[in-house]
C-alpha cells in the first residue's frame, strides 16, 4: 500500500446551465497571451456535439491514452519503442485547424473608413497572422447545438447506438442535449507524463497536479497526441507546451481554482482523494467492463486505520487526512456511486468525475400543441430522451451499470424530496424509488444536501499546503522542482 | 598557407569553442529557450515531407560523416570493393539528395506561408541558407570528385582527428579543391552558429526517455523521492 493524496473533482452536470464562466474566469487569468489565444484549459462543450478540439473523442483518429497490448500497458501513440522515428513529424497531432483560428476584430476601420455608400465593418482578423480572414469555426461552434444535429451528428460516442436511436436521439423535435465543461483531469495514470521524452510534464506528490515544467519541455509535442481528453496544448509562440495548472497556487493556499469559484450554477466540487498507488498498474490492465469498478478501488478509505497509516508514512499531513474524510469528492465517487470518470477506457484513471445529467420528458409535442406530462417528471428511465447508451459511452467504458445506477439514484432522490416538500407522490412509492436505487432516506438526504445546499466550504474542502514543510526553506525550490507554467527566471519569450 | 591556418586551424577551434561555451552559457542561464521550436501545429502537410525528408537523409549522412571520422581505416577497406564502395557512395548521395529536397521544402514553406512566416526569425533564415549550402556543397562533392567517401578517409578524417586531438595539420586538406572548402567551412560556421539558432534542439534529443520510468511524480516536502516512479508499463 502507497497512499497518496490528490485534490480530486466533481462536476454535477445536472446543475450545469452552459454560461461559460468558467471558461472566461480561465482565459482571462491564464491564456489571455500571445501563442496561447486559442488555448481554453478550461472549455465547455454541448453533448452530443465534436467538441474542442474537433472529434478529441475519437481515438481511432488522435490515438490518445493507453492501451492494453499482450498484458503490458501502453501508450496508443508512442513509446518507447518508436518515439525516435516520431520525433520530426507527429502523426497524430492536432493542428491549428482541429482547435480554430483565434481571431480579433479590425475595429479600426469602423473609425477610419473613407466616407462611402456602406456602412464600414470590422472584419475578422487572425490573431496568429495579422491577416484578414474568414472565420470557419470558433471553440464552441457547436454550442447549444447551434439549432441543428449538423455538428451533434459526427460524435463519436454515438457508435454506441443503434439506428433508430440515433435518428431519435436528432431528430430536431426531441433534440436533447447537456453541457459538459472539460478541465485536465489530473489523471492518476497520466498519459502525457508517461510520453513526454524530455520528462518535462510532471505530477505533483502532494496534491496529484500534472505540471508542465516549462523549462525542460522542448516543444517535441508528444503529450499533446498522448493526452486522450486533448487538454496539454503547444503554445505555437514559445514552442513549449502548457497545460490546466488547476490554479495551484490558489489551491495551495486553501482556495477554489477560478473556474470553480467562478462557476454560476455551482456544479464544481473539489476535495481530496487519497489512493493507492500501488493498484494503478494492476486496474490498467482490467477490462473495459470492470474499469469503472477498478477506478474506484484506488480509492481509498480515509478512516481506514490501515490507509491512514500509510499515508502518515508518505508525509500526508492530519490536516490533509481530515480534509480527506470531509471530501465532497468521496462522498460522489465512492459513497453514493453518482459521479463516473470520462472515457475511463482511456485508462488513464482521471480525478474528475462528472454526475451524470437526468434528461427526464417533461413535455411532448401532439398534433402542434405542446404536452406537459407532470406525471411523468419522474418517468422511469427507458423513457429519458438521452439514450443510456450514449451516457455509457461518454461515462461507463460502454457499461451501463454505472451510469444507470448513478442515475436511477438521482431520479429517486428527486422522488423522495418531492414526496416530503410538495406531497404528491406518494411517500411509500419513493421510499420504495429510494430502495430500489440502492438508497437509504438517510443517503437520500445527505444527497439532496450537497447537491441543492450546499455552502461554499462544503463544495470546497481543499488543506492548504505545508509550506513551512516545503523544501524552500532550506533548497532552491527552482533547481529542485520544477517550474511550471509560472514563475520564470526569464521572460517567457520564444528563443532564437 | 597563412590562409590556410586560419581557416582551417583557427577558424574551426573557434567556432568549436564558441559553439561549445555559448551552448553551455545558454543551457545554463536560458533554459527556457531551448525548444525543437516546431511548427508543425501551424502548418502539418508541407511539414511532413519537409521534416522527415531532411531530417531522415541529414540524420543518415551524419552517421556516415561520423562512421568515416572514427573507422577511417574501415570505411577504406569496405571501399576495396567497387560493389561496396559504389553501395556506400549511392547511399549517401541518395540521403544527402532526400536531405536537400526535404530542406527546399522547408525553406519554401518557411518563406511562403503566411502562419510559419510569423514564427520565422533571421536567424531561421540565415540557417536554412547556410544548411542549403551545406548540403549543396557536399553533394556537389559527391558527385565530381569521385570517390568522395574514401578521401574524407584519406584526408578529412585524418584532419579532423588532428583538430580532435590539438595537433592540427591543416595540409591535409590544403590542397582539396573549392567545393569540398566551402563545405568544410560552411560545416564549422553552422557549428559555431548552434548555440545561437533552433539547432541547439538536437543538444537536447530526448535519448534518456529510453530508461526513465514511464511515470514522474515530484514531491515538494520530500526532495530525495524527486523522480519517483508511480505506476503504468
Amino acid at each position: 500500500m502507497d497512499i497518496r493524496s490528490q485534490v480530486a473533482m466533481v462536476f454535477h452536470l445536472d446543475k450545469c446551465i452552459g454560461c461559460h464562466t468558467c471558461s472566461i474566469a480561465c482565459k482571462n487569468v491564464w491564456t489571455d497571451r500571445k501563442g496561447a489565444e486559442y488555448m481554453w484549459w478550461n472549455n465547455v462543450e454541448t453533448k452530443p456535439g465534436t467538441g474542442y478540439p474537433t472529434k478529441w473523442e475519437d481515438q481511432d483518429h488522435y490515438k490518445g491514452g493507453w492501451e492494453v497490448v499482450d498484458g503490458n500497458l501502453q501508450l496508443k501513440s508512442s513509446g518507447k519503442k518508436n518515439y525516435l522515428q516520431r520525433i520530426f513529424y507527429q502523426p497524430n497531432l492536432p493542428t491549428l485547424d482541429e482547435y480554430y483560428e483565434p481571431w480579433t476584430y479590425d475595429y479600426d476601420n469602423l473609425f477610419s473608413a473613407p466616407e462611402g455608400d456602406d456602412q464600414p465593418t470590422a472584419r475578422p482578423v487572425s490573431k496568429i497572422t495579422g491577416e484578414y480572414i474568414d472565420i470557419k469555426g470558433g471553440p464552441n461552434w457547436d454550442d447549444d447545438l447551434s439549432g441543428s444535429p449538423l455538428y451533434a451528428r459526427n460524435d463519436p460516442n454515438l457508435k454506441a447506438l443503434t439506428p433508430e436511436q440515433e435518428l431519435q436521439l436528432l431528430s430536431i423535435e426531441q433534440l436533447v442535449m447537456f453541457y459538459l465543461p472539460r478541465i485536465c483531469n489530473h489523471c492518476l495514470n497520466p498519459a502525457c507524463v508517461a510520453s513526454c521524452p524530455s520528462g518535462a510534464l510532471y505530477k505533483r506528490g502532494e496534491d496529484g497536479i500534472v505540471l508542465v515544467n516549462q523549462e525542460v519541455c522542448r516543444g517535441w509535442r508528444f503529450c499533446v497526441s498522448a493526452c486522450p481528453y486533448k487538454k496539454v496544448f503547444y503554445n505555437w509562440n514559445t514552442g513549449k507546451s502548457e497545460k490546466c495548472i488547476l490554479c495551484y497556487p490558489r489551491v495551495e493556499t486553501g482556495q477554489a481554482p477560478a473556474c470553480f469559484h467562478s462557476c454560476v450554477g455551482r456544479i464544481r466540487y473539489m476535495g481530496v482523494l487519497l489512493y493507492d498507488a500501488d493498484k494503478i498498474k494492476e486496474a490498467g490492465l482490467r477490462p473495459d467492463s470492470e474499469l469503472v469498478d477498478a477506478h474506484r478501488e484506488i480509492i481509498a478509505d480515509p478512516f481506514n486505520p490501515e490507509v491512514i497509516a500509510s499515508a502518515k508514512a508518505n508525509g500526508i499531513g492530519d490536516d490533509v487526512i481530515k480534509s480527506a474524510q470531509k471530501s465532497p469528492v468521496y462522498k460522489f465517487v465512492k459513497n453514493w456511486g453518482l459521479a463516473l470518470a470520462p472515457h475511463v477506457e482511456y485508462r488513464t484513471f482521471p480525478m474528475l468525475f462528472y454526475v451524470p445529467a437526468l434528461a427526464p420528458v417533461t413535455s411532448t409535442q401532439e398534433d402542434g400543441t405542446l404536452a406537459n406530462n407532470v406525471d411523468e417528471l419522474f418517468a422511469p428511465l427507458e423513457k429519458a430522451r438521452m439514450p443510456i447508451e450514449y451516457l455509457a459511452a461518454l461515462f461507463g467504458a460502454g457499461q451501463e451499470g454505472p451510469v444507470r445506477y448513478a442515475l436511477k439514484k438521482q431520479m429517486a432522490v428527486r422522488s423522495w424530496r418531492r414526496a416530503l416538500t410538495v406531497g404528491d407522490i406518494d411517500i411509500e412509492v419513493a421510499k420504495a424509488a429510494l430502495a430500489a436505487a440502492g438508497c437509504t432516506p438517510e443517503q437520500a438526504e445527505e444527497i439532496y444536501a450537497l447537491t441543492s445546499l450546499p455552502t461554499f466550504d462544503q463544495r470546497f474542502v481543499i488543506p492548504a499546503s505545508h509550506r513551512e514543510m516545503a523544501i524552500e526553506a532550506l533548497k532552491n525550490p527552482l533547481e529542485n522542482k520544477g517550474l511550471a507554467g509560472i514563475g520564470f527566471r526569464e521572460a517567457p519569450e520564444r528563443g532564437l | 598557407m597563412l590562409t590556410n591556418t586560419f581557416l582551417f586551424v583557427g577558424y574551426p577551434y573557434l567556432m568549436i569553442v564558441l559553439a561549445i561555451l555559448v551552448s553551455i552559457i545558454r543551457y545554463r542561464y536560458t533554459p527556457f529557450s531551448f525548444s525543437s521550436l516546431s511548427s508543425q501545429f501551424l502548418e502539418n502537410d508541407q511539414l511532413y515531407w519537409g521534416s522527415n525528408f531532411w531530417h531522415w537523409g541529414i540524420v543518415i549522412v551524419l552517421l556516415g560523416h561520423l562512421t568515416a571520422f572514427l573507422m577511417p581505416g574501415a570505411i577504406l577497406s569496405w571501399n576495396a570493393n567497387p560493389v561496396r564502395l559504389f553501395l556506400l557512395e549511392a547511399t549517401g548521395v541518395t540521403m544527402g539528395m532526400l536531405a536537400l529536397l526535404g530542406l527546399v521544402s522547408l525553406l519554401v514553406r518557411r518563406l511562403t506561408h503566411s502562419r510559419i512566416k510569423v514564427v520565422t526569425s533571421t536567424m531561421d533564415v540565415i540557417i536554412l541558407v547556410l544548411l542549403l549550402v551545406q548540403v549543396v556543397s557536399g553533394l556537389d562533392t559527391a558527385l565530381r570528385y569521385r570517390w568522395g567517401s574514401s578521401w574524407f578517409a584519406t584526408n578529412a578524417a585524418p584532419y579532423l582527428q588532428s583538430l580532435f586531438f590539438f595537433n592540427p595539420k591543416p595540409q591535409y586538406v590544403a590542397s582539396l579543391p573549392l567545393g569540398p572548402k566551402i563545405h568544410m567551412l560552411s560545416a564549422f560556421t553552422i557549428i559555431g552558429l548552434i548555440p545561437f539558432t533552433r539547432l541547439v534542439h538536437f543538444l537536447v534529443v530526448p535519448l534518456h526517455y529510453l530508461w526513465r520510468t514511464p511515470q514522474l511524480v515530484i514531491w515538494n516536502r520530500r526532495p530525495e523521492k524527486r523522480f519517483n516512479s508511480q505506476s503504468g508499463r
